[in-house]
């Protein structure tokens, strides 16, 4: 090959000209609240005739209690039936209008979406549903068993994919007893023991306007935007926000678990509690992990494990924060014969990293892509309603989208350094192994 | 036209399907068709290079070399390190990537609308001067060994997916998985990557998409200065290697670790490309729609709500292949019902179809979804590219991007009801079925289907 390395010719001026545009290009958020609570964030965008609306309820499965699986649950049972209407009429309701309905529960957050046209009828029919939905679920007692049931084929489901398994194990593993032990989807034994009554008191207590936020982002003005979140949440009672949820204790030790499973790969995740949402080290962390295990293909995770030495097709590290700690994470999958060399790979650029932090080229390469691609992470309304929920859930401050490019760019590599040195243990992660084939011989075939 | 005028297009008629739909085209003298799509709603753009080739133009024995030299793409060139492709576009603030189907392997790079000179710098580099070095090839192998051991070997309903495709095809290719057979990628060689790579990949066989902020004019000023100089190619025209008729119902079983059965249902079905009467792939698109075009529709409404008898169903097909396909069906049953009543409860709703005209109501439900889609997708620069590649790609042309909802829209009860008789018939069907076998490996056999692929 020869050693003449390319040089594109307009890397560097282009780079100087982008810098300039991107404060304009951060959308104006509104904000205010219903009357019975709820916090609205607001864009207008005038370009397309639609409309996208995020409604964030602090319920997410950290509220399930004894029962894993009762948010999630409860979420699907929104379109089961509500008002006069069963759950054939509000399918037409919404589709027959072309509008999208979605729903979804993690770890923290109970989020109902739609996006609509603007025009009418499709908008004055399609808020009319949501409205419904929200305010007044029948969750009708023959539609919950057969949503029961489909669950618990699903959850069974997840039991095919040594990687589902493999992260079920991790978060029970790193969260013990704190409500975020267990996966959104929940449990067989959570799921098969829910009530109806359950559905309804988890909808009393959770759905209401002082626990919720809701993010608009479409063809209105403002005087629409608030008719629209009224429409939508006002019929809500105002009730309370939800307290805080348990702080998460750090590991005391590190563990490792393995699970034999009749896969070819070894589906592996290590990882402990990492940061929340707002946490003084997170740009940090942020900057630091898109180094380490971030950044896709350019990744050093990537680089030591898939570009070196071909062992996996996917590794990637990642924090994922949230109203408690989140975790911190790295994973990949490879042939069940070389899962321990994949892993000890893992762990030593994990430690090389947290001993030595990022080169200058590195982070100045690192600052350059995610500077210069934010204008990327918010070039559709679908990108931004996300944006405004997650801002609004987590009560960041609101210019958390146009200052984030200056406070990426404040981050330097001995931040990087002493953040990871003391956020990141590598001495007490948990580590869990899910594969190993059909029996156990791969393994001893390794060992001989 | 001014930005100004395209912009005020834009808002003023998206209503209107098929209208504001504006694409700008240029042919190079080297054969390389532009694509531009200006969209001025954020400073940003997608930049997209589709090639004619895919698994559907390989052959026994080379399975999975497109998608192999997809990934040989990133390993260096006659200028480039490997790797360093992926870093200039990161340094850049991109998101790249590539994907490689039955039809086309297509690279793209999303970035900020001034940096659209870097993305086609690199792109032009790579499309005559691969390195396709030994070395690099060696491990890039195995990462695709990996990938494939991923998304097929471990998951039991992809895997009967693709033992279902190598049953349902007789002579087409589209029986070949993407990612290649076990065997294949055991054998394959660098040299054999070399003669694909030379092959097809020349500006004559590739269509160059840019969707975003950007001047149409200054797009194919700079298409020229990169991507002028590259040598045309003689490309063959691929074979169609037409599939013969189906002499009956196929079916077969396959044994794989999981915890619930999987139904699969193909009908051999025609597509736009190859259609003898016009109207009936978009016929079977909307068929499609009227069965699991959403909640409300009949899948969903009548056999995991009506009769629960799915714990989850679909259907699919696309009208919009290089070759005919399969309409598709597929489904778990329910807790407590059998996979044959559930295939049993499918057939009885393609006989519904049938025996009577959907309800004007249905249709006017999938109508309002494809003129609402229309607008949705305007919120997605990468979708609006992509349309456009795909459709010129497969040798329909970019144009039908314009006229495709309106021949859905046009679609009657009668035609519908005319494709499902005509289509929808037992002697065009593969049936296939996942036989779960135990998860926990002391009790679970050695499985011969995994045994070849993975001594080394």
């Amino acid at each position: 090959m020869s050693a003449d390395r390319f040089r594109p010719r307009l890397w560097l001026g282009a780079l100087l000209l982008c810098v300039a545009g991107l404060v304009q290009a951060t959308p104006e958020i509104q904000t205010w609240e219903t009357d019975n609570g709820a916090r609205v964030l607001f864009v207008a965008a005038p370009g397309l005739p639609m409309v996208d609306l995020r409604l964030a309820f602090d319920a997410g499965s950290a509220r399930d209690g004894a029962r894993p699986g009762l948010a999630s649950l409860t979420a699907a049972m929104l379109a089961q039936g509500a008002g006069e209407w069963d759950a054939d009429t509000i399918a037409t309701r919404l589709e027959g209008v072309g509008a999208e309905f979605g729903r979804g529960v993690d770890r923290d957050i109970f989020s109902v979406s739609l996006r609509s046209l603007t025009r009418e009828p499709a908008l004055d029919t399609a808020l009319d549903t949501l409205a419904t939905l929200l305010a007044a679920p029948r969750f009708p007692a023959t539609a919950l068993e057969r949503v029961r049931e489909n669950r618990l084929v699903a959850l069974r489901q997840q039991q095919e994919s040594p990687r589902t398994q493999a992260s079920r194990a991790f978060y029970r593993a790193i969260y013990g007893d704190h409500p975020y032990a267990e996966d959104p989807s929940g449990t067989a034994e959570g799921v098969s023991a829910i009530t109806r009554d359950d559905l309804v008191a988890f909808h009393q207590r959770y759905l209401v306007g002082a626990n919720a936020v809701v993010a608009i982002v479409g063809a209105l003005d403002r005087a629409g935007a608030e008719q629209l979140a009224e429409r939508v949440v006002g019929a809500l009672p105002r009730g309370a926000a939800a307290p805080a949820l348990p702080e998460v204790a750090a590991l005391a030790q590190g563990m490792q678990q393995r699970i034999a499973f009749p896969s070819s790969q070894t589906a592996v995740l290590a990882g402990q509690p990492g940061m929340r949402r707002g946490d003084p080290d997170y740009f940090a962390l942020y900057v630091g992990n898109h180094i380490l295990g971030g950044s896709g293909l350019v990744s050093q995770l990537m680089h030591e494990v898939r570009e070196q030495r071909g062992l996996s097709y996917s590794v990637y590290s990642y924090f994922l924060p949230l109203a408690q700690s989140g975790p911190f994470l790295m994973g990949l999958q490879t042939r069940n014969d070389q899962a321990e060399q994949a892993i000890t790979v893992m762990r030593e650029t994990l430690k090389r990293f947290i001993a030595a932090g990022p080169t200058e080229a590195e982070l100045d390469a690192a600052k350059r892509n995610i500077t210069g691609g934010f204008p990327l992470r918010i070039d559709s309304n679908g990108d931004i309603v996300q944006y405004l929920a997650m801002i609004g859930f987590y009560d960041l401050p609101l210019d958390h989208l146009a200052r984030f490019t200056e406070r990426v760019e404040a981050v330097d590599a001995a931040q990087i350094r002493d953040a990871f040195a003391r956020r990141v243990d590598p001495e007490r992660m948990a580590l869990v192994e899910v594969g190993g084939g059909a029996g156990q011989t791969a393994r001893a075939d390794e060992a001989e | 036209m001014s930005r100004r005028f395209i912009a005020t297009l834009v808002c003023l008629l998206p209503l209107a399907a098929g209208a504001g739909q504006t694409v700008y085209e240029h042919q190079l003298d080297n054969g390389l068709k532009v694509l531009v799509k200006p969209d001025h709603r954020a400073p940003v753009l997608t930049s997209q290079v589709w090639y004619r080739v895919g698994s559907s133009y390989e052959y026994g024995g080379i399975t999975g070399i497109s998608h192999l030299l997809e990934h040989m793409m990133f390993k260096g060139t006659e200028r480039l390190a490997p790797g360093e492709f992926s870093r200039i576009i990161a340094a850049n603030g991109g998101e790249e990537n590539a994907f490689t189907s039955r039809d086309y392997t297509a690279y793209f790079q999303n970035l900020a609308s001034d940096r659209l000179e870097i993305a086609f710098e690199l792109e032009a580099e790579r499309m005559r001067n691969l390195a396709l070095d030994p070395e690099e090839f060696a491990k890039e192998l195995e990462v695709v060994k990996e990938e494939r051991r991923m998304r097929t070997d471990d998951d039991p309903q992809s895997l009967t997916y693709e033992r279902f495709n190598a049953t349902a095809y007789d002579a087409s290719p589209y029986g070949i998985p993407v990612i290649g057979w076990p065997g294949d990628l055991e054998e394959v060689r660098v040299e054999d990557l070399r003669d694909w790579y030379r092959q097809w990949y020349a500006p004559n066989n590739a269509t160059l998409v840019v969707a975003g902020d950007v001047d149409p004019e200054q797009v194919f000023a700079l298409a020229e200065r990169h991507f002028g100089p590259l040598q045309a190619e003689p490309i063959a025209t691929p074979k169609r290697r037409p599939e013969p008729e189906q002499l009956g119902e196929k079916r077969l079983r396959v044994k794989a670790p999981a915890q619930e059965p999987y139904l699969l249902m193909g009908y051999k079905a025609p597509a736009v490309i190859d259609a003898e009467t016009a109207w009936e792939p978009y016929a079977l698109e909307v068929l499609a729609s009227v069965l699991d075009g959403g909640k409300s529709a009949r899948l969903e409404r009548e056999l995991v709500r009506g009769r629960e008898v799915a714990a989850s169903v679909g259907a699919g097909y696309s009208a919009f292949g290089r070759l005919p396909g399969l309409f598709l069906f597929e489904g778990v049953p329910a807790q407590g019902h059998a996979i044959d009543e559930l295939e049993q409860a499918l057939r009885d709703e393609i006989a519904r179809l049938q025996d009577a005209p959907v309800d004007p109501a249905e249709l006017e439900r999938v109508r309002n979804q494809l003129i609402a889609d229309k607008v949705y997708e305007k919120d997605s620069l990468f979708y609006q590219g992509m349309l456009l590649g795909q459709l010129e790609t497969v040798g329909l042309g970019w144009e039908l991007a314009d006229r495709y909802v309106d021949a859905l829209a046009a679609v009657t009860p009668e035609q519908i009801q005319a494709v499902a008789r005509k289509y929808l018939v037992a002697d065009r069907l593969t049936v296939a079925v996942l036989d779960p076998q135990p998860l926990d490996p002391a009790a679970a056999p050695a499985m011969s289907h995994r045994g070849a692929a993975h001594v080394r």
